[in-house]
C-alpha cells in the first residue's frame, strides 16, 4: 500500500516499485516516481511545518518550485544533511529520511508557536521598536532569543563528503522550460542543425502535459504525444537534454548558470557521479519557456494546512494518482481551477463547493462544471476558515457583502487567484514588465537581446498558443543564431478554453489575518501597517514586512502583495512597480559553485623543479603566493633558529646552496624593449650593454614601490627580468597594460618564462669552488666576471646561463638552466659541493641574509606607501630621464616631506631581544593612550653573523633620528628600547660582494 | 572603552518633538487599536523652494549628516533629496560589517568615532539598529598574513583600539564553522580578533536616521534625482532636480557610487572609481556562525544575520559599472573560498545576490571635505567599507558643513591629498607582494 490516498490507478508513479520513507521518525511507504509531498499527501499527511515568525502549522501549498511553506530537513548520513528542501521538489528514493524543522518539540505541538498568541504584539517591524533597554541587552539577552527562533532548518555540522562539477558550455539555442513551448521551440531549433540544448527543472520534461489530462494533440492525450515529441527529439544529435537542471541566473551576454541534480534522487549514488553540475552556458540565443506559477487568494485564515494551489492539487491527482481530500472546496477567480474539480470529481472526490468571486462565470469549464452537477457559488468569496492541524470548514459569503456567510465542511480547500508568467530570468536579463490588466498579471513589456519568450511565460495561457509561440521563438532563435529554420507543423489541439479572470487581491469580508506571504508570517494588515508607518516605496514595503524575502523569494506572494500596497496607495499595480528580480531563481549549492575547487585544488600549487631534493634533504615548506617554498633545512635536534643561523654562517664562511626558482621572469623583446625599460624603471637603461645586469625599481603611476628585481640584456633587443615571487602576475600583468592602453607604438613582447627556468643560486666565499668542481667552461673568475653580469655556458653538463648577482652581499652565482634540468642541477652543485661543506638554505636565512645588508623586501620594508627615497634609494633615481612611471607621483610635495617614514636599522638595547614585525614605534612609552606612533618595525630576526639581533623599520624622519633611542611598547612587558642605526649592518663597503 | 563624552551622548534624551516614542510599552498600546494610530516614521514633504542646507543622497550617511546637522548643530531648515527610495543604495545592500581596528591614526580615529556612536546608537534614536557585537575575526594564513594582522594590532592597541591576536586553535573555539585543518590550500596560521566588531541591521540605520531628523523638522524627499548643481561664481547657490529647482545655501554631496556624476554637475572631477561589489546570503538557518569572520588570503568575508541567512561577500569587481549587478565568477570565487574555510556550509544554498556601485579613492580612504567650490561639500568615497562609519562620518561631515571646517577627525580626509600626495592608504597597508 502506498498510502490510502492514493486512487487505485493513474498517475505517472511506478506503482510496482514501492519505497520506504520516514518522516518525523514515522515510517511510510511511497511510490518510484513521487516526490516527498506526493508521497506524503497520499498518506493524509498535510501538517509538515511551521511558519518562520508564528510558528503555525502549516501543509502543502504546491507542486513544485514556488512552494513556501512545505520545507523539510533531509538527513541521508555521512554529513550529508540538506535543511529547508522543498518536499515538493524532492524526488523520493528508498530509505528517504526527513524530518520537519522550526519546531519543538513537535511538528503539532510546537511551544514556540506562543509566538503566535502574543502575535498582536509583534507586527511588522516589532523589533525596530523594542528590545533597546537595557542597551546592553540586545547582545546578550533579545538577540540570541530572536536567532534561536528564527533560521528554519539546521545547518549541516560535518564537512560535505560529496563532489560537485563544472561544466562550460556553447550552444546556439538554450531553451528553459519542457513544457509545450519548451518542446516546440527546441525541435524548431534542432531541425534546423543549431546545437540546442533544452533544460527543465523537473524529473520529466513535459512541464503542463504531465498533469493535464484533458488535452488533446493530433488526435492523442498528452502524454502519448509528448512521448512521441521527446522520442524524436531526443534521437537528434544537436540536442542536449538535461532534466532536474534550473537555470538559475542569467547575467551579461546571455551567459547563464544552470544547476544540474545529477544524483539527488538516487537512493544510493552511483560513486563515479557527482552530486550536482553546475553548468555555465554561452548561448546565441535564449528561447524563455519557464511557464506561470499560480498566485493563492488573500482572505482570512487562508494559511492552514489543506489549503493548497488548485494547480497543485491537480498535479497530485493525475501525476501522482492521489486525492488531497475526500470533500474539497474550490475558491477561484478564473476558469483554471474548475479543471482541478473536474478531474478530482471524475476520481471520486466530493466537491464541497467552487466559490467563485465572478459574479457570472461563462467560460466552457464553467459551463462542463455545471453540467456535471459541482456546486459552483458564483459572486462568493471565502471569509474565513476553520480546523487547527487541517482545514475542516471554510466560510463562504457573497462577494458584495450582501449576505451572511455559510460554512462549508471540507478537509481540503483549493484556491486559484490566476496566474504569474515565471519572469524571473528575463527581469534578471534586465527586460522589463508590463503589467497586463486582462490577465491581471505581469507580463514581458519587450525582449532584450538574445531573448525569446514563449507560452505562458509570456503570458499565453491556451495550449494552442504555447505551441505556436514555441515553435515560433525556435525558429527566430535559430536564425538568429545564423541557422535556417522553418515552422515545424503544429499539432491540432483540442483544450478547452478560458474565460476571462477577475482580479481579486484580497478578499474584504471576514476576520482574522488574511496572509500574504506565507513563509515569513506576512499579512495583508502588515502591508498596511508599513504604508501607514511611511514606507510607501516597494522596496521600503518588501524590507519593512520581508515579504518576499523568504527560501521562496516570494513566488506565490509578491503580485498580491504589490496588488495590496497599489490598493493602501490608491495607485494601479503598474505604478507601484515591482521589486528587483536577483539570482538565483531556486537556490543554489554553495557546493556547486565551489565545484572542485577545494584545498589542493584551490589554488594551483607551484613547486620548483628541486622541490623533491629539498624534501629529502628535511626542507620545511611555507606557501609563497601560489609556491610551495624550502624555509629551512632543520638537522636531527634543530630548531628554526639553530638552522637558520648554522645556515647564516655557512653562507657567509663557506658556500650555500639556494633555490630560486620561484622569481618572476619575464623576456622582453622587441626593438623598443630598452624603451620599455626606461618608461617603467626609475633608473636608465639605455646604456646597459650586452651580458650585464642591473637592479630595477619599479613604481605605481602614485610614485610608491610596485615591485623590484634584476634584469639582464640578453641582446640588443633583448631583456631577461626577474620580479619578486609574488610579484611575477602583477608585473606582467602592469607591462601589458601600459603597452595595449598607453603605448601601443613601442614594439615589445613581453612573455613570462617564470616556469621555463629553474634558477639555483650558490653564494658564499666558496662558490666558484663548487661550481668549478661540478664542471663549467664558463671562466668565472673576478676579472672575466665581474658582479652584475653573466655568461652563458655550461655547468654540470647542462646548458645554462648564470647570473653573477647577489641579494645576500656575498659572492652569488644564480645559475638558470631550462626547467627540466634544475633537479639535475641541484644534485650536481650538492655532490661537487661536499668537500666544501655546501649547505642548503632556505627563504628565513635569505631574509636574514639580506636584511643584515640593508636589502629590502617589497611588500616587507614595503607596503604600497613607501617611495623610493622613503627607502633612501635615491641613486635610484634617474635625474637625466625626462619620464618614467611614477615620476610625477613622487613629485607630489608630500612625498619630499623631512617627517616621511624613511628606512632605518635598529637595534636592541638588548642584543638578545628580537623585535615583533610589525610592532610600532614611540618616542615616550610612558605616554597615555592613544600614543603618537612614528614607525614601525618592518624586518626583525637574530642573526648569527653579528651575534645579535637586528631590525629594519620605517620612521618618520627617520634617517635624522640615527643614534636616538626610541621605544616598543610590548602588551604586558615594559617597553623595548631600540638605537636608531643605518639599515646596513654588515660590510657597508660591499668587500665581500665584489671579492 | 566607551568615554565620557560618548556616555553623555547617549543618556542625553533626544528632544523628541513630535516623534512617537518607540518602546514594549507603546507596542502594546498600539496592539489595543490594532496598530491603526502609528504615525508614519518620517514625513514625505513637497520640497519647499530653497533651504539653507541641501544633502543630496539619502542613504546612511547622508541621513545621518541631516540629523546631526539639526541635532548637534540646530541646523534644521535641510532637505535630504533621494533619487530612488531612502536606503537604496550601498547602505541597504551591504553586509553591514562594522569595527575599527585599522591601522592608520587618522582612520582608526574615525572609526574608533563611529564605534563609539553605534554603542548607543539605539537608544540615541529610539530606533534598534540590531547592533550586534558579535567580534570580526580577520584570519591569517601564513608569515605575510601575521606580520600584517599584528602590525594592526600593536597600531590598535596604542591607538586604544581593542583587538587581538588568536592562535589556530582560539580562533576555532571562537568561530567553531572555521576549518583550521592542515588539508587547506591556505591553512590558518592565526587571527585577529576585534571583539567590539560586529554587525547591526542596515535598513534600521537609514529609518532610524531619516525618523530622527524628521523629528528634528529636516524634510526627506524620496523620488527626486539631482540634475544639476547651480553655482554662482565659485559659491553654489542650489540644484536642479526632477522635481525643479531648489535652491541651497550649502550642498553636502553624499552619492556614494554615483558622487563623480553628482560632482560633475557642479564643475568638479572626482578621484574615485565606481564599480560594482556583490554579496549574498544563504537560506536561513538556525544559529551556527557566532561572529564575523574574513579573510584575505582566501578571499571572502561571512556573518550570520539574525533571521538565519548566512551573509556572505568578497571583492569588487575589476571593472568600472553602474549596473548593480555583478560577473558570475566573483560569486562562484567567494563560495569556493567559504567551502574552503567553512566546509560544513557546502550543502547550504545561495538563496540571493546582489551587487552595489562602491566609490573607491585612490587610497581607499575617503574624502569627508570641503571642495573648491564655496558652499559645497563632499562625503565620499568609503567604497568597500563605509557602512561602519555612518554615525560617525555623519557626525563629522556635519560639523564640517555647519563650521565651513572640519572636524578634527575628518580634517585629514580632505580632497586636496591627492594632489599633494598626504595619502592614508589602508588598501596598500593591507597589499601583499611575497
Ligand atoms: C555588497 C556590499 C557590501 C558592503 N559591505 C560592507 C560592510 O560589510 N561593512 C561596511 O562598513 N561597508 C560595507 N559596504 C560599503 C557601504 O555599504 C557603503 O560604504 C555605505 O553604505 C555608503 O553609504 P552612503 O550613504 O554613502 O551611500 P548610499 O547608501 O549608496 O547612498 C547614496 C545615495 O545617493 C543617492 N543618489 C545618487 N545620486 C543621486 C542624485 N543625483 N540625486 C539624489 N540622490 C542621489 C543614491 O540613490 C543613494 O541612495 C558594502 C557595500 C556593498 C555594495
Amino acid at each position: 500500500m502506498s498510502g490510502a490516498w492514493r486512487l487505485p490507478r493513474g498517475g505517472r508513479v511506478d506503482r510496482a516499485r514501492p519505497l520506504r520513507f520516514s518522516f518525523d521518525g514515522k515510517a511510510y511507504t511511497g511510490l518510484t516516481g513521487d516526490t516527498l509531498a506526493a508521497a506524503l499527501l497520499a498518506n493524509g499527511v498535510h501538517l509538515v511545518a511551521r511558519s518562520f515568525k508564528y510558528h503555525r502549522p502549516r501543509g502543502i501549498l504546491a507542486a513544485g518550485c514556488e512552494e513556501p511553506n512545505a520545507l523539510v530537513q533531509l538527513d541521508r548520513g555521512g554529513g550529508r544533511e540538506d535543511p529547508n528542501l522543498r518536499a515538493t521538489q524532492v524526488e523520493l528514493f528508498d530509505g528517504l529520511v526527513a524530518t520537519s524543522q522550526n519546531r519543538w518539540p513537535s511538528l503539532s505541538f510546537d511551544l514556540a508557536a506562543t509566538a503566535d498568541r502574543l502575535a498582536p504584539l509583534l507586527p511588522a517591524g516589532f523589533y525596530y521598536k523594542t528590545f533597546m533597554w537595557p542597551a546592553g541587552w540586545w547582545r546578550r539577552v533579545y538577540e540570541p532569543r530572536i536567532r534561536a527562533a528564527a533560521g528554519l532548518g539546521r545547518s549541516p555540522s560535518r564537512p560535505d563528503p560529496d563532489r560537485y562539477l563544472h561544466r562550460h558550455a556553447h550552444c546556439d539555442v538554450l531553451v528553459v522550460g519542457a513544457g509545450p513551448a519548451g518542446l516546440m521551440a527546441a525541435a524548431a531549433a534542432v531541425m534546423s542543425g543549431a546545437r540546442v540544448i533544452l533544460a527543465d527543472e523537473q524529473a520529466e520534461p513535459g512541464g503542463a502535459l504531465l498533469a493535464e489530462p484533458g488535452l488533446r494533440l493530433d488526435g492523442m492525450d498528452g502524454a502519448a504525444w509528448l512521448a512521441a515529441a521527446l522520442g524524436e527529439l531526443t534521437a537528434q544529435p544537436n540536442l542536449t537534454l538535461l532534466p532536474r537542471t534550473t537555470a538559475f541566473a542569467w547575467h551579461d551576454h546571455t551567459y547563464l548558470g544552470l544547476l544540474e541534480r545529477v544524483t539527488d534522487h538516487l537512493a544510493e549514488p552511483p560513486p563515479h557521479l557527482p552530486r550536482q553540475r553546475l553548468w555555465r552556458v554561452r548561448a546565441r540565443q535564449v528561447v524563455l519557456a519557464t511557464g506561470a506559477i499560480e498566485r493563492p487568494l488573500v482572505f482570512p485564515d487562508n494559511d492552514r494546512p489543506g489549503i493548497m494551489l488548485a494547480s497543485a492539487a491537480r498535479t497530485y491527482l493525475n501525476r501522482y494518482g492521489v486525492r488531497v481530500g475526500a470533500r474539497v472546496a474550490v475558491f477561484t477567480n478564473n476558469d483554471s481551477a474548475y479543471a482541478t474539480a473536474l478531474d478530482l470529481a471524475a476520481a471520486g472526490v466530493t466537491i464541497a463547493a467552487i466559490v467563485d468571486c465572478r459574479a457570472d462565470p461563462g467560460g466552457e469549464l464553467v459551463q462542463r462544471a455545471r453540467a456535471v452537477g459541482l456546486p459552483v457559488r458564483p459572486g462568493a468569496v471565502v471569509t474565513g476558515t476553520q480546523g487547527r492541524l487541517r482545514i475542516n470548514q471554510a466560510f463562504v459569503a457573497p462577494l458584495d457583502g450582501g449576505g451572511r456567510s455559510s460554512p462549508v465542511v471540507c478537509d481540503a480547500l483549493l484556491v486559484s487567484g490566476g496566474w504569474n508568467p515565471t519572469l524571473h530570468l528575463h527581469s534578471q536579463a534586465r527586460g522589463r514588465l508590463r503589467f497586463d490588466e486582462k490577465l491581471w498579471a505581469y507580463v514581458p513589456a519587450e525582449l532584450v537581446p538574445g531573448e525569446q519568450v514563449a507560452g505562458a511565460c509570456a503570458g499565453s495561457f491556451a495550449l494552442a498558443d504555447a505551441l505556436r509561440e514555441g515553435a515560433q521563438a525556435g525558429v527566430a532563435a535559430a536564425a538568429a543564431a545564423g541557422y535556417r529554420a522553418e515552422l515545424p507543423a503544429l499539432p491540432a489541439v483540442e483544450a478547452p478554453s478560458w474565460s476571462e479572470p477577475a482580479p481579486l487581491w484580497r478578499v474584504p469580508l471576514g476576520r482574522g489575518r488574511a496572509w500574504v506571504d506565507l513563509q515569513n508570517d506576512v499579512t495583508a494588515k502588515d502591508l498596511e501597517l508599513a504604508l501607514r508607518e511611511g514606507f510607501r516605496s516597494i522596496e521600503h514595503v518588501k524590507r519593512y514586512t520581508t515579504t518576499g524575502m523568504g527560501t521562496d523569494q516570494g513566488k506565490t506572494a509578491n503580485v498580491n502583495a504589490l496588488a495590496i500596497v497599489a490598493a493602501g496607495l490608491g495607485q494601479g499595480v503598474e505604478a507601484v512597480g515591482h521589486t528587483t528580480f536577483r539570482p538565483p531563481y531556486t537556490p543554489v549549492t554553495f557546493g556547486a559553485f565551489a565545484g572542485a575547487s577545494r584545498e589542493l585544488q584551490l589554488d594551483p600549487l607551484r613547486r620548483t623543479p628541486s622541490h623533491a631534493h629539498a624534501e629529502a634533504l628535511g626542507a620545511v615548506f611555507e606557501d609563497v603566493g601560489q609556491w610551495r617554498r624550502a624555509r629551512y633545512f632543520p638537522q636531527p635536534g634543530e630548531d628554526m633558529q639553530a638552522a637558520v643561523g648554522r645556515e647564516c654562517r655557512a653562507a657567509r664562511q663557506g658556500v650555500g646552496l639556494f633555490d630560486a626558482s620561484t622569481l618572476g621572469k619575464i623576456d622582453l623583446q622587441g626593438a623598443d624593449a630598452a624603451e620599455l625599460l626606461n618608461r617603467v624603471y626609475t633608473n636608465a637603461w639605455a646604456k646597459l650593454t650586452v651580458g650585464r645586469c642591473r637592479y630595477g625599481l619599479m613604481l605605481r603611476d602614485d610614485g610608491m614601490v610596485l615591485d623590484d628585481g634584476v634584469t639582464a640584456r640578453l641582446g640588443p633587443d633583448r631583456f631577461h627580468m626577474t620580479t619578486t615571487t609574488g610579484g611575477a602576475a602583477r608585473v606582467l600583468a602592469w607591462l601589458e597594460e601600459w603597452l595595449q592602453c598607453e603605448w601601443p607604438q613601442l614594439r615589445v613582447f613581453c612573455t613570462s618564462v617564470t616556469e621555463q627556468w629553474a634558477a639555483i643560486g650558490v653564494c658564499g666565499p666558496k662558490a666558484r669552488d663548487v661550481i668549478r668542481a661540478a664542471g663549467t667552461d664558463i671562466d668565472l673568475s673576478r676579472e672575466a666576471f665581474p658582479h652584475m653580469s653573466f655568461r652563458d655556458g655550461s655547468v654540470a653538463g647542462l646548458p645554462a646561463r648564470v647570473f653573477r648577482i647577489s641579494f645576500t652581499g656575498e659572492i652569488a652565482f644564480e645559475i638558470n638552466v631550462p626547467s627540466g634540468y634544475g633537479g639535475a642541477l641541484w644534485e650536481a652543485l650538492w655532490q661537487a659541493g661536499q668537500p666544501f661543506g655546501i649547505t642548503p638554505y632556505g627563504t628565513e636565512a635569505m631574509h636574514v641574509l639580506r636584511a643584515e645588508k640593508g636589502y629590502i623586501i617589497v611588500g616587507q620594508e614595503t607596503d604600497g606607501t613607501v617611495t623610493p627615497l622613503d627607502l633612501g634609494m635615491d641613486w635610484m633615481i634617474s635625474k637625466a630621464k625626462p619620464d618614467f612611471i611614477g615620476k610625477r607621483g613622487m613629485a607630489r610635495p608630500d612625498l619630499a616631506r623631512a617627517d616621511r617614514k624613511q628606512l632605518v636599522g635598529l637595534l636592541t638595547r638588548d642584543p638578545t631581544v628580537v623585535l615583533e614585525e610589525g610592532a610600532q614605534l614611540v618616542e615616550d612609552p610612558a605616554q597615555s593612550l592613544p600614543m603618537r606612533m612614528i614607525g614601525h618595525v618592518t624586518s626583525a630576526y637574530h642573526s648569527a653573523n653579528l651575534g645579535r639581533s637586528i631590525a629594519l623599520g620605517l620612521v618618520q624622519g627617520g634617517r635624522e633620528r640615527i643614534g636616538q633611542t626610541l621605544w616598543v611598547p610590548m602588551p604586558a612587558q615594559p617597553a623595548i628600547a631600540v638605537e636608531v642605526t643605518r639599515p646596513v649592518f654588515l660590510d657597508p663597503e660591499n668587500r665581500r660582494l665584489n671579492g | 572603552m566607551v568615554n565620557d563624552a560618548y556616555r553623555r551622548g547617549r543618556s542625553a534624551a533626544p528632544s523628541h518633538g513630535t516623534m512617537q516614542r518607540y518602546s514594549i510599552f507603546s507596542l502594546a498600546r498600539n496592539a489595543l487599536t490594532g496598530h491603526r494610530n502609528w504615525q508614519a516614521a518620517w514625513r514625505s514633504p513637497e520640497p519647499r523652494p530653497a533651504y539653507e542646507v541641501v544633502i543630496v543622497g539619502g542613504g546612511g550617511h547622508g541621513l545621518a549628516t541631516a540629523y546631526y546637522l539639526a541635532k548637534e548643530h540646530g541646523i534644521t531648515n535641510v532637505a535630504v533629496l533621494e533619487k530612488g527610495w531612502l536606503g537604496g543604495g550601498n547602505t541597504g545592500r551591504n553586509t553591514t560589517v562594522v569595527r575599527s581596528n585599522y591601522l592608520y591614526d587618522e582612520s582608526a580615529a574615525i572609526y574608533e568615532h563611529s564605534m563609539k556612536l553605534w554603542e548607543g546608537l539605539a537608544q540615541e534614536l529610539n530606533y534598534n539598529v540590531m547592533f550586534s557585537q558579535r567580534g570580526v575575526l580577520m584570519l591569517a594564513h601564513g608569515s605575510h598574513d601575521e606580520q600584517v594582522l599584528k602590525r594592526h594590532i600593536h597600531a590598535d592597541r596604542l591607538n586604544g583600539i581593542d583587538n587581538e591576536w588568536l592562535t589556530p586553535a582560539q580562533a576555532k573555539a571562537f568561530c567553531p564553522p572555521l576549518n583550521i585543518g592542515k588539508e587547506l590550500r591556505y591553512p590558518v596560521t592565526g587571527a585577529a580578533l576585534q571583539r567590539r566588531g560586529g554587525t547591526a541591521r542596515h535598513d534600521a540605520v537609514a529609518w532610524g536616521y531619516a525618523r530622527g531628523a524628521d523629528a528634528r523638522g529636516v524634510d526627506i524627499i524620496q523620488n527626486c534625482a539631482v540634475t544639476g548643481v547651480r553655482r554662482d561664481g565659485d559659491r553654489v547657490v542650489g540644484v536642479e532636480t526632477t522635481r525643479g529647482y531648489i535652491a541651497a545655501g550649502k550642498v553636502g554631496v553624499v552619492a556614494a557610487g554615483h558622487t563623480s556624476v553628482v560632482m560633475a554637475m557642479a564643475g568638479l572631477r572626482m578621484p574615485i572609481e565606481s564599480v560594482p561589489l556583490q554579496a549574498l546570503v544563504s537560506e536561513p538557518v538556525k544559529p551556527v556562525f557566532p561572529c564575523v569572520a574574513m579573510s584575505n588570503a582566501i578571499h571572502a568575508y561571512i556573518s550570520q544575520s539574525d533571521k538565519g541567512e548566512l551573509v556572505i561577500g568578497a571583492g569588487t569587481d575589476q571593472y568600472v559599472s553602474y549596473g548593480q549587478r555583478g560577473s558570475f565568477h566573483i560569486a562562484e570565487h567567494t563560495l569556493e573560498a567559504i567551502v574552503e574555510l567553512f566546509p560544513i556550509f557546502s550543502r547550504l544554498r545561495m538563496l540571493r545576490q546582489w551587487a552595489g556601485i562602491v566609490d573607491c579613492t585612490p587610497d581607499r580612504s575617503p574624502i569627508l571635505a570641503r571642495t573648491p567650490v564655496r558652499g559645497l561639500y563632499v562625503n565620499c568615497g568609503w567604497g568597500t567599507g563605509g557602512f561602519k562609519a555612518t554615525p560617525g562620518s555623519g557626525h563629522v561631515f556635519a560639523h564640517t558643513i555647519a563650521r565651513d571646517e572640519p572636524h578634527p577627525i575628518n580634517a585629514p580626509f580632505t580632497l586636496e591629498r591627492f594632489r599633494t600626495g598626504r595619502l592614508i592608504d589602508e588598501a596598500a597597508a593591507a597589499a601583499v607582494a611575497h
